[in-house]
């Protein structure tokens, strides 16, 4: 992205612009969404036009602080965060001017949820592995696409979702495969809640009979998908590295705050594990808060890759002394009914919730093990393991 | 306020400048053909430190000859130091010492601080070395009238290298000089960092504070000392990950490297992270200090917790991932295990660290 001359002081001045003309206090949420989008304060690093001012990522920030001390409302990053986090980059980086115009604006103000359709029975890790097919109908235009996908977060509340296929089954599993926009209210896509651990339904299973995409809803070229989905999958990792928490933020703070309020619940063996925790869960804030101000200097470092290995160790073993602290509340659970939850709430929920829903973290959005790899190779430059599937046709593969 | 976790320009020179002299003149062969001889300080070697690069003044003011700096170029020259196994007596000298001087604050301690700076003195803590911050301090040492001191200190460190000795006793601070001293020789864990007891027979000292200062001053170094101590053990726990990350790839076995065995680069990736970490809390540690943040006991706390495990942890892999090779005499892991596991007792144990956690942050203890 070019560089800019935006600088902090003009921000805030367009801040300054922003809310005079929209109080929020008299202004319709989504009205103030839309004025705050168009004046290319949603995120500043994108185009003009597209929610941005072309300005350094860094300075978020800066916009983010003084429209949330003025009370502004917020886009309600949980809800949409496949959209923001994943969705909007990859489109930024591959869409056409149209798709981005048609996109970017809704997505951020979060009148249209997006979902991930990538994942598929046969193929998670190994997503390249992928068997859901798409066949071009020349004569309409289109794309005729069927196969299954599964735990699609949001699908059920879904607008759009982010789609890759196979387009030629004769290629090498990673060359075969083409990235789309999927229409999740077209004829032929089904969503079935798919009940987890917790007993909400936050993922879903994806029927695909049939679907037709218009070629205009194709992202990138035909047969380019890996790469363009590979810029999904680094964003989806690296969405951590802006963020600031307070020392005691996070699943730390609700645990901390039992030990201190409840010395009944105190073991000399439980305390020892707080402190261990309680220390990793500083350093891994101020590990954070060094990838951010590596970033800030434009030296970034590739913490990055290890932030979500930390993170979801910590949210397990945290979650999981709280509920043993808890003694006998610990064996209760607050609800198993089957909700249809909009985002992941960590906070709205207790102990024995927040002890199964970080089980997901090592899993979602790439596995620790497979995670570990990564930071093996990449950092490491430790050697890859050899492997036989790389230059068979994706036909002819083992499955 | 937001500390500053990164390194500037001048602590990158600083660094690069040691860096080279220790590839020079400390290699681990080197350390190791010292340390045998059972006097592992290469003199020569801490003179250009010293002077050459001007590493005893960093913490002492520039009037009084010293450089000036701040904790934070302190906690640069210690990663290196850290990452050489260097037997030098930076931490005793020009970091616990200097410190111990700087609380005194009278015209003897800053006679003192002059000559440390300029490197004609090396001075030491007769201090056991695993004596912590927030621990009671010892009351081994008495003065019999007139500054003649008596009583025997175990465990300090770099002793034998010291001209002088600051001594406290039961009436405040005494420069002693090493020479009337008795000092009988320990075998150490760590060959790279020399203990000796420390045993005065009415030894004649000069006075450098009154008790409550004394204790003051000193409470304080051991506070500086273990925050920077986090800083050897990331310099250290690095040069193991690199070595280990060089030799498994180098390695073959089963017709592969062994780094691309994935139960390795697991537990190599995962030292990565852990040492990435451990420098987050190193350099918080040194800039809480450098900048006299409220909250610098705490961070110091929190970088102790942590970073004596990584460093150890961190050797204890580059021993195992070398296999036989790493359990030889030849071979220096066993320089970075020993110098890990002994700075993990120094300046107070993890558990000692975790308890100062416990009360700053409010958790007690049953
Ligand atoms: C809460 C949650 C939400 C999700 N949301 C979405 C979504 O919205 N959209 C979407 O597309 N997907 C989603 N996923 C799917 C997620 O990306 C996959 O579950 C994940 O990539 C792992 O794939 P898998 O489940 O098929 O496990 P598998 O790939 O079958 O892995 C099984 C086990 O083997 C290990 N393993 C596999 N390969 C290797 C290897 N090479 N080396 C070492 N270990 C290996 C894995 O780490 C794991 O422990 C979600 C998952 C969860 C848990």
């Amino acid at each position: 992205m070019t560089r800019s001359t935006v600088t902090a002081e003009e921000l805030s001045n367009r801040v300054r612009d922003l809310l005079a003309a929209h109080p929020p206090a008299t202004t319709d949420r989504t009205d103030f969404l839309r004025a705050r989008f168009d004046a290319g304060l949603a995120w500043v690093h994108y185009p003009e036009g597209l929610g941005g001012l072309g300005a350094p990522r860094t300075l978020q920030a800066v916009v983010d602080a003084e429209l949330e001390a003025a009370g502004a409302p917020d886009n309600d990053p949980r809800r949409i965060g496949i959209g923001l986090g994943m969705a909007a980059p990859t489109i930024l980086a591959y869409g056409t001017e149209e798709q981005k115009r048609r996109f970017l604006r809704p997505l951020w103000i979060g009148e249209e949820v997006w979902c991930q359709l990538f994942s598929e029975p046969g193929a998670g890790s190994d997503l390249a592995a992928l068997a859901t097919r798409a066949v071009l109908d020349e004569a309409a235009g289109e794309w005729v696409v069927d196969g299954q996908k599964v735990w699609t977060s949001s699908a059920h509340t879904a607008r759009w979702g982010i789609l890759i296929a196979r387009t030629d089954p004769a290629l090498p599993k990673h060359q075969g495969i083409t990235y789309f926009l999927c229409d999740m209210h077209a004829p032929g896509v089904e969503v079935r809640p798919l009940r987890q651990i917790t007993g909400e339904a936050e993922f879903n299973e994806v029927f695909l009979t049939g679907v037709r995409i218009p070629d205009a809803q194709r992202l990138g070229a035909v047969g380019e998908g890996w790469a363009v989905a590979r810029t999904t999958l680094m964003n989806e990792r690296v969405s951590i590295g802006g963020m600031r928490i307070p020392r005691e933020g996070g699943m730390i703070a609700p645990v901390a705050a039992t030990w201190r309020e409840r010395p009944e619940l105190r073991t000399h063996a439980l305390h020892q594990r707080l402190l261990e925790l309680w220390v990793e869960a500083e350093v891994a804030r101020l590990t954070g808060e060094r990838l951010r101000q590596q970033l800030v200097a434009g030296q970034p470092g590739p913490e990055g890759s290890g932030m979500k290995l930390t993170f979801a160790r910590l949210n397990q073993e945290i979650s999981g002394l709280e509920v043993e602290l808890l003694a006998e509340e610990g064996l209760a659970y607050d609800d198993w009914t089957m909700r249809r939850p909009e985002g992941v709430d960590f906070t709205g929920r207790e102990a024995g919730y927040r002890y199964l829903r970080a089980k997901g973290n090592s899993i979602e959005g790439g596995t620790s093990e497979i995670l570990l790899n990564i930071v093996a190779e990449r950092v490491l430059g430790l050697p890859p393991e050899p492997r036989d599937d790389k230059d068979l046709p994706w036909k002819d593969l083992a499955r | 306020m937001t500390l500053d976790l990164l390194y500037a320009e001048t602590e990158e020179e600083l660094r690069s400048a040691v860096r080279s002299l220790l590839a020079d003149r400390c290699d681990s062969a080197t350390v190791l053909a010292r340390a045998e001889t059972g006097h592992p300080h290469d003199p020569a070697l801490w003179e250009t430190l010293a002077t050459g690069i001007g590493a005893a003044g960093l913490l002492v003011p520039e009037k009084l000859g010293g450089q000036g700096a701040s904790h934070r170029e302190a906690a640069v020259v210690l990663e290196e130091l850290g990452r050489a196994v260097a037997p030098v007596p930076f931490l005793t000298s020009s970091v616990l010492a200097t410190e111990i001087l700087l609380g005194c604050d009278t015209p003897e301690s800053a006679e003192l601080l002059r000559e440390l700076a300029s490197g004609s003195r090396i001075c030491a803590p007769a201090l056991p070395l695993t004596l912590a911050p927030g621990a009671p301090l010892p009351a081994a040492l008495r003065d019999s009238g007139e500054g003649t001191l008596s009583g025997s200190v175990t465990s300090v460190a770099d002793a034998v290298a010291a001209d002088v000795l600051l001594v406290l006793a039961d009436t405040g601070l005494y420069a002693v000089p090493a020479a009337s001293a008795e000092l009988t020789a320990q075998v150490p864990l760590d060959l790279t960092r020399p203990l000796a007891t420390v045993t005065l027979r009415e030894a004649a000292g000069i006075r450098l504070a009154d008790p409550a200062t004394a204790r003051a001053a000193v409470a304080g170094a051991l506070l500086t000392g273990a925050g920077l101590l986090a800083s050897e053990q990331l310099g250290l726990a690095e040069w193991c990950l690199t070595e280990t990350v060089r030799h498994v790839r180098g390695r073959h076995q089963f017709n592969r490297p062994v780094g691309s065995f994935q139960a390795l680069k697991h537990r190599l990736a995962r030292l990565w992270l852990d040492v990435a970490s451990a420098r987050a809390a190193a350099r918080a540690a040194a800039d809480a200090l450098a900048t006299g943040a409220p909250d610098a006991p705490l961070t110091v706390a929190v970088a102790q917790a942590y970073c004596s495990g990584v460093a150890v942890r961190a050797a204890e892999e580059c021993v195992q991932l070398h296999g036989g090779i790493g359990m030889t005499w030849e071979h220096p892991a066993h320089l970075y295990l020993k110098r890990a596991k002994a700075d993990s007792l120094a300046l107070g144990t993890t558990g000692h660290h975790r308890g100062l956690v416990a009360d700053f942050a409010e958790l007690p203890a049953p």
